[in-house]
């Protein structure tokens, strides 16, 4: 099945055009060789007579006379097999860290197949990550997909990375794993990761996939597919709780733009491909738990909003895809709280599933809601302070005021190394209530009113 | 029989390939492509070339393999089994696919859309003898606790009945036999439709009767009527998908067809899970009896994305036909002309705004166009209706997208959804002052009759409130609460109580979950009740901030827990709000 073609025709940016070849199949692997050197590509287009690779590696040194084209027979794969975990490998799954090969189990295609929607189980088991902005507000459970939506300059290394450092299942002893897949992140970047697996000893649980800043930009299309080809065998063939690290996912999206602008395709918003959503949507919805299955996959993809911007085309396809987002905030961070999680702003979809009786507390929708309506209010009559001065706000607004101040200061706030259970973000969410006139509690249900609300101090 | 078209695939990019020496196929063909046989459909055809959509991921397809066409346009299958199943965008049942196939989605494979092992208990309503016509019932086959799948003579077809049974069948055995004159022909219990077209019917007739969804922002502010049509533009988190799905469970709608069109796997699990658990208001059976899902999430195949509004909606059409009120969910819609965008760019076609094609407009017009509520072809003579919601997701919650502005053209209920609002966890995110129906008259005037008389009068006067209260902020932004007016100070108030103590819903409470109509009315009453005894007051000189400390207000907020089954609970504070009223005058007297 292996043919060799000396017959390109067309170089464009990462793609080549291979002339008198009739049988490509779309999405075969592709190798060429270029002075010695072996890279891969991929078929993009198919038609009798010629075929459009994309090259992993880049084009520079290709040249119309001499490079040798292999079309491969099959599909980009990946091969797993248990020997996988501790290991590094780059951005299309050749390891890198010294050690040989590790023999594989199987091949598997890294493009992956759709869930199907019947076999899914619903993601309802509470995560606890130990930070009080997530699991108070904006609660993870196994097998969700939820990003952290950042900027440039914020801390969400240091986020992921905490909670890949704290995230547990209470009351369990499970088989986890972490795949952590780079894409053109820097290598400090990169490091400040590894050295935190390494730390706490982990690091023989993790996955590495590498593509930094200076490695291949085309090659950023196969790493996360590749991470999670890995993620699906350790979640679903070995039955482990796997926790994904994306980052970041912007880069990602700048070589899809790249490859899409080299084939001239109408280019949609930004330009940004139109098919950009359903590429997504193939890499974020390989997520979740099976039927049958006992292991999950989990993602916590980080993106960076350029400019900030939430309705920038990344974040914003980002969001209509996965089950919510975390949201940092930039005026948060220059305040120095650490996270700087506007909650407003995050979201967690698959929340009302995992918490109340058995799985958190049972009030703690009802305390969740009422902290953000009263933080909202908060934000707002802070707003309407700068305008018109502390002293023409009503006394109720005033003590709004001082909840959102409070709320930012005791509830967000927290170290990095900090672990907060669950009941201790409750708690401290209804100390922070108690601010406020039990009249304007509309939100939580009486009977758990007078059951969790502290009892004012004795004078 | 047309002979089979064989041909082969000159070129594959993403979903779309093209096949020659296709002589012969017909446009919306349905073609089997490649060694996998990949379910498509011919899109275009030049010459000897055939365009076709591939349904199916169609990585390892090459140039060369064949390309079989089948005959038939892109069709469903009607018949006893739609309800309770899960489909994916071309009607292919997902539930024997994981059992066939596995966890993951395998390609080519191909199973009936109604199992045909299941036997029916088929009970006759025409006799031997008996001339029928389209549309006429044959029969009936209790298909669920909640649904009598009526067997109808299908379209085109005119005679005389010569054999009509009784009993237990599947779906491929006869069940009648009608003498066209030419033809004796053999009636089963199925039929097939092509998605594209709509089905016929007698004629359309205008629909004046609400679809009843138990939420309160809906029925009371912007509500619909059964065959009333309603789009829902929001950006991601303004919870879009929890009114569809409030609607999926609360809307008392004979049939719901749910088509989770280029969404998140998880959302339709969450439906399959608890759909069977929930109890329908109406019937109290399952609400899985009523239910058929169409689940195309966004990872699987764009194009078969394209196809499963039409599998969807001819579906919501032919239990209409019966006589049904049916209410399709579609999100979103947004994914589906994406879906359309993604295929047009690959033909290469003259792009119209944003990249989307052309006819996208038309393509959104034809597809809500076929809402409605008709007379059904047919004896005994019947109504249905299709309701259509659909749902949209603009780029950046930007409603000036032209998916919204193309249906904003076609719907008359526009419920807007606002990230501000969100952003407070005020849901549903409905902003009241930019979501309109066109419904709301012809609904006053059907809940004068069946609710209470000053039920439209109420909505106007809280609307006007609303309406106030953001005028009045304007203001308060500039020189500050204090500085208003007794009156507009107890607006305010009343807005917001309003807000907060009646549109505000909450989806996840086991009693605020769904408001019955007569809980609606009662509570605004009493929010009203109270801003009309409040003027009285202020007239009569009591200080507006002993109004507002009043702690009768905190029962106004509390309403929305208290069971429908206690209504009196609800009703009696009216009379509380009045007690409560005289006490304060009589001390604010005392005072003076």
């Amino acid at each position: 099945m292996i043919r060799e073609y000396t017959t390109i025709s067309e170089i464009s940016g990462p793609l080549v055009v291979v002339q008198g070849v009739s049988d490509a199949a779309y999405g075969e692997l592709v190798e060429i060789e270029v002075g010695g050197h072996t890279r891969y590509g991929q078929v993009l287009e198919t038609s009798e007579g010629y075929a459009v690779v994309q090259v992993f590696e880049g084009t520079h040194g290709i040249n119309l006379t001499d490079t040798k084209v292999r079309f491969l027979g099959k599909g980009l794969t990946f091969g797993v097999s248990p020997e996988i975990l501790g290991r590094v490998f780059d951005g299309i799954g050749r390891p890198i860290d010294g050690s040989p090969a590790p023999v594989p189990e199987k091949e598997l295609d890294i493009t992956g197949s759709p869930i199907n929607p019947t076999a899914r189980d619903y993601p309802n088991e509470f995560i606890q990550t130990g930070v009080s902005a997530i699991d108070g507000m904006n609660t993870l459970v196994r097998g969700q997909k939820l990003p952290i939506f950042s900027g440039s300059g914020l801390p969400h290394p240091e986020l992921a990375a905490q909670i890949a450092r704290q995230a547990r299942v209470r009351g369990t002893g499970e088989d986890f794993a972490v795949v952590f897949a780079a894409m053109g992140i820097t290598f400090e970047e990169a490091n400040f990761f590894l050295e935190d697996f390494r730390k706490r000893g982990t690091l023989d649980r993790t996955v590495v996939f590498l593509n930094l800043a200076n490695d291949p930009a085309i090659e950023r299309i196969a790493t996360p597919r590749v991470a999670l080809t890995a993620a699906e065998y350790l979640a679903f063939d070995l039955g482990m709780h796997v926790l994904v690290i994306l980052t970041d996912m912007t880069n990602y999206c700048e070589a899809l733009r790249e490859i899409s602008a080299a084939r001239k395709e109408v280019p949609g918003r930004r330009g940004y491909p139109g098919y950009m959503y359903t590429d997504l949507a193939t890499i974020y919805e390989r997520a979740g738990r099976i039927k049958g299955k006992k292991g999950s996959v989990t993602q916590i993809p980080i993106l960076t909003m350029p400019e900030d911007d939430r309705t920038h085309p990344v974040p914003d396809l980002t969001g209509y895809i996965t089950e919510g987002q975390i949201f940092l905030s930039r005026d948060l961070h220059r305040r120095g709280i650490y996270p700087p999680i506007d909650v407003l702003q995050s979201l967690s979809r698959l929340m009302q599933k995992g918490i109340g009786k058995g799985k958190t507390r049972e009030d703690h929708s009802g305390v969740a809601n009422q902290l953000y309506a009263a933080y909202a209010k908060g934000k707002e009559v802070r707003e309407l302070a700068v305008v018109l001065g502390e002293s023409s706000i009503s006394e109720l607004d005033r003590k709004y005021m001082e909840f959102a101040d409070r709320f930012e200061e005791e509830f967000i706030r927290q170290g990095q190394f900090e672990n907060r259970t669950i009941e201790e973000t409750l708690d401290i969410g209804w100390r922070l209530l108690s601010m406020l006139p039990r009249s304007e509690l509309k939100r939580i249900k009486l009977e758990m009113i007078e059951k969790y609300m502290p009892k004012k101090a004795e004078e | 029989m047309a002979q089979v078209v064989r041909g082969k695939v000159a070129r594959v990019a993403g979903p779309l390939v093209v096949a020659k020496e296709m002589q012969g196929v017909k446009m919306f063909e349905v073609v089997r492509v490649g060694s996998l046989g990949l379910f498509g459909e011919v899109i275009r055809i030049e010459g000897d070339r055939a365009y076709i959509q591939v349904y199916e991921e169609t990585g390892g397809v090459r140039p060369g393999e064949e390309v079989v066409g089948t005959g038939e346009l892109l069709s469903v299958e009607l018949g006893p089994g739609l309800v309770k199943n899960i489909y994916d965008g071309i009607q292919r049942p997902l539930e024997v696919l994981w059992k066939m196939g596995g966890s993951f989605l395998v390609r080519g494979v191909e199973a009936p859309s109604l199992d045909r092992n299941a036997k029916w208990h088929f009970e006759p309503k025409v006799k031997i003898g008996d001339e029928v016509s389209e549309g006429d019932i044959l029969g009936e086959v209790p298909e669920t606790s909640t649904v009598i799948h009526k067997i109808m003579v299908p379209p085109g077809i005119r005679g005389k009945v010569v054999d009509i049974k009784s009993g237990d069948f599947t779906i491929e055995e006869v069940v009648a036999v009608i003498d066209t004159g030419k033809e004796k022909k053999e009636i089963k219990m199925y039929q097939k439709w092509p998605v594209r077209m709509g089905r016929p019917y007698r004629k359309k007739i205008a629909a004046s009767e609400p679809m009843i969804t138990g939420q309160r922002t809906i029925d009371t502010f912007f509500p619909i009527v059964k065959g009333g049509t309603a789009a829902v533009p929001g950006p991601f988190g303004s919870g879009k998908t929890v009114i569809q799905h409030q609607l999926a469970r609360w809307s008392d709608a004979d049939v719901v067809v749910y088509i989770g069109c280029g969404e998140r796997g998880n959302e339709m699990t969450d439906v399959l899970i608890e759909f069977p658990e929930l109890k329908d208001p109406r019937t109290g059976g399952p609400l899985m009896d009523r239910t058929v899902l169409i689940a195309n999430t966004s990872n699987m195949p764009v194009a078969a994305r394209e196809a499963s509004v039409f599998t969807g909606i001819a579906i919501a059409e032919y239990f209409r036909d019966m006589g049904y009120n049916v209410a399709l969910m579609a999100d979103s819609t947004s994914r589906w002309a994406e879906a359309m965008r993604e295929i047009s760019g690959r033909l290469e076609e003259m792009p119209g705004e944003e990249g989307y094609p052309a006819y996208l407009a038309s393509r959104i017009s034809s597809f809500y166009e076929r809402a409605g509520m008709i007379e059904a072809l047919g004896s005994p003579e019947r109504t249905g209706s299709v309701s259509v919601i659909g749902a949209v997701s603009p780029p950046g919650g930007d409603l000036s997208d032209p998916v919204v502005q193309a249906t904003l053209r076609e719907v008359r209920v526009f419920w807007s959804l606002d990230q501000q609002l969100a952003f407070a966890r005020h849901f549903p995110a409905i902003h009241w002052l930019r979501s309109y129906s066109l419904y709301v008259d012809r609904v006053g005037e059907w809940a004068k009759e069946h609710v209470a008389l000053d039920w439209v009068d109420n909505r106007h006067e809280a609307m006007r409130i609303l309406q106030q209260e953001s005028e009045l902020q304007e203001l308060v932004r500039l020189v500050g609460y204090d500085a208003l007016s007794p009156h507009d100070q107890l607006l305010l108030e009343t807005a917001r109580s309003l807000r907060e103590d009646f549109l505000q819903q909450d989806a996840f409470d086991d009693i605020d979950t769904y408001c019955p109509l007569e809980k609606q009315y009662h509570m605004l009453r009493n929010v009203l009740h109270f801003h009309h005894k409040a003027l009285e007051a202020l007239e009569a000189g009591v200080d507006v901030k002993d109004i507002i400390a009043l702690p009768i207000r905190e029962k106004i907020s509390r309403m929305r827990f208290i069971p429908p089954d206690r209504l009196d609970e609800i009703k009696a504070i009216h009379d509380e709000i009045d007690a409560a009223f005289e006490t304060l005058m009589k001390k604010g007297g005392e005072q003076v």
